[in-house]
């Protein structure tokens, strides 16, 4: 049996006094979508970062494809994993944010070809016809010699989405990818996201479309004050929803057209 | 005013203009690069690095240049510090701009995005490649406006290195007026000459930040 893409065991994290992640226990199987999701301030955003190490959890074990990601199980608790090996069980991860974090003075090739070529060190031209493939996969070969600020919002992020993919990581974490775009922008970037899951893509994605997480997601994460408060598939989360805290949260996305994901009525026909 | 005079002096206002050049740019370059050190340490270096830093360029901006220069002439032989007036006016000039660019730099570091550093973390950029490609990049787009006043800053100081014998534009045009008992003439030639560096100067700041402008967001 291979190892789940991503295991989270007893994962905690603190800010201060607070504690932003208690106590997550959470497996990822390969090819599988899931689709964290919650209300503000519950953690869904804190935990994604941690699975790409750019929070460092202070408990529990990170585990992606097997490896331990930043700390592992020592004889007096955990010890601290070298820079280099962190980088290496990073390489397995992409990631998307919510701000798109393009570099402003490099281009679209430019800002996908910058980690092919001072990463893995692929020499100028190898590294700019693998941009340009992961460009024109996102729809944007024509926008290579763009730069950010010559870009809309979505482009912006799917070019974002390109620079991760480049580099061929096993699981894509997305961290909010809409939540700055508008609606009408909001459509290209999920249409990208859905071509990913379609090609068997493990994902991880926080999200507030509840609608995307319906449709794509095989996998739902409910999480509240740092605690998965429900998780299931997305027909059992979604149509079921018997848990009162998540009906209450549902509810907030009737007016937005979701009812019918949490009408009980609804037949399960996919 | 006499207009002969201020023909007959050209040769001269340009010796003079040349020693002001060859003060002002190196002395931009080194307090340049000497400014960026500084940043980057305190950066990087620790609580520790950065408060002994910051109190060290806490005087340095605490006093008058004229004070610094001063010091550096006439008090460094004492400790064995004997140069020249032009190397003195130079290595005075650098450490004096460098206290002020090191905290342009290090506000331009720190105006930089933070998920522009998890950017290039995320897809395996080390430490010192981040700075490279990213960080610094990104703070010198920043920065290019106060970088531009304070390199015009630094040009209209170099006029201090006069009370050192530097015979920069300020030492041979009072010179001149006093010679001549042309007190008036002198200090037109000078705020001519300043200006005109000025907005020689300004006028290639704005160009590039025209140019750069496609970098920006927002």
């Amino acid at each position: 049996m291979t190892a789940p893409a991503i295991r989270l065991s007893g994962v905690c994290k603190n800010y201060g006094t607070h504690r932003a992640i208690d106590g997550v226990d959470l497996v990822v199987q390969p090819g599988e979508v899931a689709c964290l999701i919650g209300p503000s301030g519950s953690g869904k955003s804190t935990l994604l970062r941690c699975m790409a190490f750019l929070e460092e959890h202070d408990d529990g074990l990170i585990e992606i494809a097997g490896d331990p990601l930043g700390f592992a199980p020592g004889e007096n608790g955990r010890i601290r994993l070298p820079d280099r090996e962190i980088a290496r069980v990073r390489r397995s991860i992409g990631m998307v944010f919510q701000q798109f974090n393009l570099w402003p003075h490099r281009t679209a090739l430019g800002n996908v070809s910058e980690a092919l070529r001072f990463v893995l060190r692929l020499l100028r031209p190898a590294a700019e016809r693998r941009a340009m493939a992961y460009l024109d996969r996102v729809g944007l070969a024509d926008r290579a010699g763009h730069y950010p600020s010559q870009l809309s919002g979505g482009q912006q992020q799917r070019v974002a989405i390109a620079r991760a993919l480049a580099l061929e990581p096993r699981i894509m974490l997305f961290d909010e990818p809409t939540s700055s775009l508008d609606p009408e922008l909001t459509g290209e970037v999920l249409g990208v996201m859905r071509g990913l899951a379609a090609d068997g893509m493990t994902m991880v994605i926080v999200t507030h479309e509840i609608g995307f997480a319906a449709h794509v997601a095989q996998h739902v994460v409910f999480l509240e004050q740092g605690r998965i408060a429900l998780e299931g598939s997305a027909s059992a989360v979604f149509r079921r929803p018997w848990n009162p805290r998540l009906a209450r949260f549902l509810e907030t996305y009737l007016d937005r057209g979701a009812s019918m994901l949490i009408a009980p009525e609804q037949s399960d026909g996919a | 005013m006499n207009l002969e005079l201020i023909r007959a002096s050209i040769p001269e206002i340009i010796d003079g203009l040349g020693f002001t050049l060859l003060m002002w740019l190196p002395g931009s370059a080194l307090a340049l690069a000497l400014g960026l050190l500084v940043a980057i340490l305190r950066h990087y270096g620790g609580p520790a690095l950065d408060r002994g830093l910051q109190a060290l360029l806490g005087v340095l901006r605490g006093t008058p240049f004229l004070v610094q220069i001063f010091l550096l002439y006439y008090g460094g032989p004492f400790i064995g510090w004997d140069f020249d007036a032009p190397t003195a006016g130079l290595l005075g000039l650098s450490v004096y701009g460098a206290a002020y660019f090191a905290e342009i730099i290090r506000g331009g570091l720190a105006a930089v995005p933070r998920g522009h550093v998890e950017a290039a973390a995320c897809v395996g950029m080390t430490r010192a490649q981040t700075l490279r490609r990213v960080l610094l990049p990104e703070m010198a787009l920043l920065i290019l406006p106060s970088t531009i006043n304070m390199l015009i800053v630094l040009m209209k100081e170099t006029a201090v290195l006069s009370i050192i014998t530097v015979p920069e534009l300020t030492a041979v045009i009072t010179g001149i007026g006093s010679l001549h008992f042309a007190y008036a003439e002198a200090a037109f030639m000078l705020a001519v000459c300043y200006w005109g560096l000025t907005e020689a100067t300004g006028l290639l700041g704005r160009g590039l930040e025209r140019r750069l402008q496609r970098f920006r967001l927002a």
